[in-house]
């Protein structure tokens, strides 16, 4: 399966090694700092609106005075 | 429907979130087809033997590291003409897949050039004009990194870019401007005569397709994440300010 690539084998080999290392390495680190990203938005998001709601025993006394 | 809608990021991240895979699926695809093609089934040239087949990787990756500058420069000068956060973002995205392109153009160009012109390097006006522009890629993105204040991280940069596209165009058209140095000509071309062979030339287009896609695909998914880090550091802010 593998072509015959001569005199130039190591050349050839090594250029493509380099590229797909290279391009690899691009696509996981940006994969990771993407997934980084998104799970510390996610927490601090829930975490401020955890804040923000009204804690349980409260809304439901008000849903019980509005009832 | 005007573009401009999408530099509201609320539109940027539903539309980028759904073109995403597409462009990933799409990029996989022609990345497999054109280098599977190219190295195993494309046959060895008659006076560069198999290191012909270091241009299905070179070329792609020299047009990508060219074309994202300009991007940059378009999406720079969107940012200072029409300030739309999400394009200063997408510009700071693209850089670093520049800067990796440059770096595999000037590689495999070395490991080719060391059999085929019997040096690794040459200070040749297409050589250097590269290698400046690899030197702009890594000042653009230190840039980014050194000023705290992300607006005045955009206005500087989207300046530096300007300047740095001179260097974009020079990689481009050194050959015409100085018609010397090692560097061949384009390997592409309208002229049936300067063209590469058609053995040569699908698996070629098919691979610069691919590199096109992978450009997309990263673009996209790391200006995605610019944007959520953006909104991520105003919510720590206003935390803070609470």
């Amino acid at each position: 399966m593998m072509p015959d690539l001569g005199k130039y084998a190591v050349e050839v080999l090594s250029a493509y090694a380099v590229t797909l290392g290279l391009v690899v390495v691009l696509v996981v680190v940006s994969i990771r700092q993407s997934v980084r990203t998104r799970t510390r938005l996610r927490d601090i998001e829930e975490a401020q609106a955890a804040r923000r709601a009204p804690p349980a025993d409260t809304a439901r006394k008000e849903t019980a005075s509005h009832g | 429907m005007s573009l401009w809608e999408y530099a509201n990021p609320r539109k940027f991240m539903a539309l980028s979130g759904a073109v995403l895979p597409i462009a990933a699926v799409g990029t996989a695809v022609a990345m497999v087809v054109g280098l599977v093609w190219g190295f195993f089934f494309t046959p060895d040239d008659y006076r560069q033997g198999s290191t012909v087949k270091i241009i299905y990787i070179h070329v792609p990756s020299a047009m990508i590291a060219i074309n994202c500058w300009l991007m940059m420069l378009i999406t720079s000068l969107v940012w200072l003409i029409r300030r739309h956060h999400v394009s200063a973002l997408a510009a700071k995205a693209a850089a670093p897949i520049g800067a990796t392109m440059t770096v595999i153009a000037l590689l495999t160009g070395a490991i080719w050039g060391q059999p085929m012109w019997g040096t690794w390097w040459a200070w040749d006006p297409r050589l250097t004009s590269f290698l400046i522009l690899f030197l702009f890629y890594l000042g653009y993105m230190a840039l980014w990194a050194a000023v705290e204040n992300p607006d005045t991280a955009a206005e500087l940069t989207s300046v530096l870019c300007i300047v740095g596209s001179v260097f974009a165009v020079l990689s481009r058209y050194a050959l015409v401007f100085w018609n010397q140095g090692l560097h061949q000509g384009a390997s592409l071309s309208l002229d049936k005569e300067e063209n590469v062979s058609d053995v040569f030339y699908w698996p070629l287009l098919i691979c610069i397709a691919g590199f096109v896609g992978l450009f997309i695909t990263l673009v996209l998914l790391r200006t995605r994440t610019e944007v959520r880090d953006r909104r991520l550091k105003a919510l720590i802010a206003r935390e803070r300010m609470a």
